[in-house]
C-alpha cells in the first residue's frame, strides 16, 4: 500500500502519524535530533537549513506549548514563521480548512504544521497540497501526535539507551489520547519488548491489545518493575457522559504518587506530555521529583521538531 | 589511471610535520566529519601536544541541502572550547570545490569569532569553485571531475586512498 508520508524514493515527505513508518526513519529522526541538541546550547542558536522557507503553524485548536516549540524549532532552522490561530479567524467566517491552506499556499508557504480537533485533518491537507509543500501533524483529534511520540522516544533513549531491554507503562486516559497512540506505535516500532497500558476500562479503546500492549487495570500491578512511567493527561474537555466518578476518585486509583512510583524500578523515569493536572493524574511531589524528566521532554521537543522539519524540507525531488 | 595513489600514511606524517611549527597555545584543531575527524585524531597523537580540538558535521550548513536533503547520518558538532580569539586549523581529507570548507567556516562563526582560520588537508585534488584554498596540504593531485577520491581505513586503522569513477 502506498504510504502518503513517503515520497517515491522512500524519504519522509509528510509526518502524519508514526503508524506505518519504518524503524529506520524513526531512528533517522532521533539521530538527527541528537545533532540539533548542540545547536540550542551554542552562542548562535541557529543553522541556515530552512533559510528562505516559510513555515505556517495552523492551529485550529489551541496549544501554547506545542505551537511555541514548533515556532522555536522553525526559527532555529532560520525559517520564517507564521502563526495562525484559525479558531479565532477565518473559520468563524465559514472558510473551509482547504480554503485556508490554498490561501497560504498562494502566499508561498513551504510547510504546514497543523493541529486540529478532527482526526485525519492533517492527512486531508497532505493529500491536497502541491508536491513541494510538506505537512506536519501537530495533533489531530484522538488520532495521532507524532512529534510528541518522537520526542518521548528521544527522551527515553537519552536516559535508557538500550530500548530493546525496557519495560514501559503508559498510564491514564488512553481512550482520548492521540499521544498514547503515537507512543505505542513508536515504542513497538523501535523494538521495546514490553509496553503496558494502565487505565480503567472506561478509558481504554476497544481492542487496545491488538496494538501489542499488555493491559492492566490495577496500577500497582502494572507499575511493578517498569523502567519508564509515561503519564497521560486526563482530558476533561473531551469527556462526555460519566466515564469517571470524580477527579479525586481517579487520583486515588490512577494518580501517580511517590508511594506507587516506588513499585517501579528505583531508577525509573517519569514522563508527562503536559499540560499536567496536578493532583489528578500526577502528584506534585512526583512531577517535581528526582525521577521526573518532564522538563527535559520539553527541551528535547525542540531538537526533535527541528529534525522533523529539516528532514521533510530535504525530501524534495531534485 | 596508471599512476599509483600516494600512501595516505606517509601523507599524514608529512602533514603533521608541516603543522608542527605553526602550533601555539592558542591553536585548536577542528576535524570535519568524517575523514577530517579521523585525520585530526591521528594528528593529535603524532604531534603529541595537549591541543584543544573539536569536530564539525557541516550537514546543516551545506549549500546543496535543497538538492540532496540531509544525509541519513548526521553527527553532533562538538566544539568544546572557546572559539573567540583562537587560531583554528580546519582539517579535512580531500580538498575539492571548497564548499564544505565554506560551510564549516559559517558554522565555526556561529560559535564565536576566531582570530584566524587555516586549512590543512591530506590531498588537494584541484577544482575549487570558491576563493578558498588549503594553507597546508601533504599532496597536490589534480583529478578530473568524473573521479571520486576517498580516504578509507583498513581494519587495523591504517589509512588508504581510493579512486573511483563518479557514480
Amino acid at each position: 500500500m502506498h504510504n502518503p508520508q513517503l515520497n517515491k524514493d522512500g524519504k519522509l515527505k509528510h509526518l502524519l502519524s508514526i503508524e506505518g513508518l519504518p524503524r529506520a526513519i524513526l531512528n533517522q529522526i532521533l539521530d538527527t535530533a541528537e545533532s540539533f541538541t548542540g545547536v540550542s546550547e551554542r552562542e548562535v542558536k541557529k543553522v541556515p537549513l530552512l533559510r528562505g522557507k516559510t513555515v505556517c503553524n495552523i492551529f485550529f485548536e489551541n496549544s501554547t506549548r506545542t505551537r511555541t516549540t514548533f515556532e522555536i524549532a522553525a526559527k532555529r532552522l532560520s525559517a520564517d514563521v507564521l502563526n495562525l490561530n484559525v479558531s479565532t479567524s477565518s473559520q468563524s467566517k465559514g472558510e473551509t480548512i482547504l480554503d485556508t491552506v490554498d490561501n497560504l499556499t498562494a502566499m508561498h508557504a513551504d510547510m504546514f504544521v497543523v493541529r486540529h480537533s478532527q482526526s485525519g485533518a492533517a492527512h486531508l491537507i497532505a493529500r491536497h497540497v502541491a508536491p513541494h509543500v510538506h505537512v506536519v501533524n501537530a495533533g489531530d483529534g484522538r488520532h495521532a501526535h507524532p512529534t510528541q511520540g518522537l520526542l518521548d522516544m528521544f527522551t527515553i533513549r537519552r536516559y535508557k539507551p538500550d530500548m530493546h531491554n525496557l519495560r514501559v507503562a503508559i498510564i491514564g486516559d488512553v481512550l482520548h489520547s492521540r499521544v498514547a497512540r503515537s507512543e505505542i506505535h513508536a515504542l513497538t516500532t523501535l523494538g521495546v519488548p514490553e509496553v503496558r497500558v494502565i487505565a480503567p476500562k472506561t478509558l481504554l479503546p476497544q481492542d487496545v491489545e491488538k496494538l501489542g500492549v499488555q493491559v492492566y487495570h490495577d496500577m500497582r500491578a502494572g507499575l511493578k518493575d517498569v523502567d519508564v512511567v509515561m503519564m497521560l493527561r486526563l482530558q476533561n474537555e473531551r469527556m462526555s457522559g460519566s466515564l469517571l466518578p470524580s477527579a479525586q476518585e481517579y487520583f486515588k486509583c490512577f494518580g501517580l504518587t511517590q508511594e506507587k512510583l516506588a513499585l517501579a524500578k528505583p531508577d525509573a523515569i517519569v514522563m508527562h506530555p503536559g499540560p499536567m493536572n496536578r493532583g489528578v493524574e500526577i502528584d506534585s511531589a512526583v512531577a517535581d521529583g528526582m525521577q521526573s524528566v518532564i522538563l527535559p521532554q520539553v527541551t528535547y521537543g525542540i531538537a526533535v521538531r527541528m529534525a522533523v522539519m529539516s528532514i521533510l524540507a530535504g525530501s524534495n525531488d531534485a | 589511471m596508471t599512476t599509483p595513489l600516494p600512501e595516505a600514511e606517509q601523507l599524514l606524517t608529512r602533514l603533521a610535520e608541516q603543522l608542527r611549527p605553526v602550533i601555539t597555545p592558542a591553536t585548536a584543531l577542528v576535524g570535519i566529519h568524517s575523514g577530517g575527524v579521523w585525520i585530526m585524531q591521528r594528528l593529535l597523537k603524532l604531534l603529541d601536544m595537549p591541543l584543544a580540538h573539536g569536530t564539525l558535521d557541516v550537514s546543516f550548513y551545506r549549500d546543496d541541502f535543497n538538492q540532496r536533503g540531509l544525509k541519513p547520518t548526521t553527527r553532533p558538532s562538538q566544539i568544546p572550547f572557546e572559539v573567540e580569539a583562537r587560531h583554528i586549523i580546519l582539517i579535512d581529507d580531500v580538498f575539492y570545490t571548497g564548499r564544505t570548507i565554506r560551510a564549516a567556516m559559517n558554522e565555526l562563526f556561529d560559535y564565536g569569532r576566531p582570530a584566524n582560520i587555516s586549512l590543512a588537508v591530506l590531498v588537494n585534488r584541484g577544482g575549487r569553485e570558491l576563493p578558498i584554498a588549503p594553507q597546508f596540504s601533504a599532496c597536490e593531485l589534480p583529478l578530473p571531475a568524473d573521479k571520486n577520491l576517498q580516504l578509507l581505513q583498513h581494519e587495523d586503522g591504517r589509512f588508504y586512498l581510493r579512486l573511483d569513477d563518479q557514480a
